[in-house]
């Protein structure tokens, strides 16, 4: 299954950025081979909409599910409309931490948003 | 000649200053009264000081983008000209986000099929009215839930249109953002109402540099004076603005204001301080 998580850094051993709209990278990857490759947030500095933003640019690398922290109200909108799964990590350790709990079933899924939007 | 009352920190004292200006310059018959604004659209409140009757009531919309699915090809040229991400094309699926969106029009001109026309969305109301004194009143009110507050303070600022010669007095949100940029955009003269603390200062010097950027020339009200340090008025003289009026932090003015009385309803004196405040302003923007 190829997921996105957002990261903090482009790498396996990266500390998880539990910012959706707003986190430093996406990783992408296959959770069969864990072939990955890391993208920088397009949205990062997007002085509003980082949420549809992000949520655009995942659905175009065609991931299935999304694992973040939280997800504002227009993400969580957007990532349903393009019918990728949202999960949530809540729990510390690098990227390949959270792999293994996804493969698991550890992790939580969320069909709403989780969080109100940070809009300023 | 148009004044506008901003602070920065919010709870600095820009309405009681905003309101009891206004009122100051009714006091000589022979004047034209002022024109009030109060653009601080997020939660307005002049209106309990000065009071006034109204009876003028206009809804303020934003035209957004309605998608037209039959026409639509979802080409995605909409979501990348769009500034603000209020439009997403996910697959075949184009969502428009009503909150984010900003009015611009981009999406309707790029699209190849026409497919967007343009509806509006409610987002707040604008009022307009007098009051006994004769200041002639308008608030603009954005509804509860919505984010967008610039296009009903711009909307507010066309449609309250002042006399030749009349005076304006612009209540302004706080803070430095968008709305307050747009309410002061074309004031004469910006008044920086602020507190003698390091976060009255902090935010004085963002506001100061709302004025500087837009090359309107400021001056510092002092209010709760005596509290605090003295940080502001060595900022003050150091950056060349002048403090036109210290009001001591004293609990007859709480008192006043939480029954809902401007500064010259609490002690007349204010009346002849803040006509000699107009009239110092007034030669400040002469000289310019």
């Amino acid at each position: 299954m190829k997921i996105t998580i957002t990261a903090s850094s482009p790498s396996l051993d990266a500390e998880f950025d539990p910012r959706f709209g707003r986190c430093a990278y996406f990783l992408i990857l296959e959770t069969k081979t864990m072939q990955w490759e890391a993208f920088p947030n397009p949205g990062i500095n997007a002085s509003g909409g980082a949420g549809t933003q992000a949520a655009q640019f995942i659905a175009k690398q065609k991931v299935s599910a999304a694992i973040s922290g939280d997800f504002g109200p227009n993400a969580s909108s957007a990532l349903n409309a393009a019918g990728i799964l949202m999960y949530l990590n809540k729990a510390d350790g690098n990227i390949q931490d959270i792999v293994k709990r996804f493969n698991a079933g550890e992790l939580q899924q969320v069909s709403a948003p989780t969080a109100s939007g940070s809009h300023h | 000649m148009r004044i506008t009352v901003a602070s920065g920190k919010g709870g600095t004292g820009k309405t009681t200053v905003a309101t009891s200006l206004a009122l100051s310059l009714t006091t000589n018959a022979a004047d034209l009264p002022p024109l009030f604004l109060d653009c601080d659209v997020e939660a307005p409140n002049a209106h309990l000081f000065l009071k006034p009757t109204f009876e003028n009531r206009k809804d303020v919309s934003l035209l957004i983008p309605s998608i037209d699915e039959s026409k639509c090809t979802s080409c995605g040229k909409c979501a990348e000209v769009c500034e603000y991400h209020a439009i997403a094309v996910l697959g075949k699926n184009v969502m428009v986000f009503p909150k984010l969106c900003h009015g611009c029009g981009s999406c309707t001109l790029v699209c190849p099929t026409k497919a967007i026309k343009e509806v509006p969305n409610l987002l707040g109301s604008l009022e307009a009215g007098s009051t006994a004194s004769g200041i002639q009143f308008s608030r603009g009110t954005l509804d509860i839930g919505e984010p967008m507050a610039v296009p009903v303070i711009r909307q507010l600022k066309k449609w309250s249109v002042a006399q030749p010669g009349q005076v304006v007095v612009v209540d302004a949100p706080p803070g430095t953002s968008c709305p307050v940029v747009e309410s002061v955009r074309g004031a004469d003269f910006l008044l920086l109402v602020t507190e003698p603390t390091p976060f009255g200062l902090h935010d004085l010097k963002l506001a100061a540099q709302v004025a500087k950027e837009l090359q309107i020339p400021a001056g510092v009200i002092i209010n709760r004076d005596g509290i605090g340090d003295t940080g502001v008025e060595k900022y003050c003289i150091a950056v060349s603005l002048p403090i036109l009026m210290r009001i001591p932090y004293d609990r007859a003015i709480a008192e006043g204001t939480a029954r809902g009385q401007t500064l010259l309803e609490i002690d007349p004196k204010y009346t002849m301080l803040f006509q000699q405040l107009f009239l110092e302003i007034s030669r400040i923007v002469a000289q310019q």
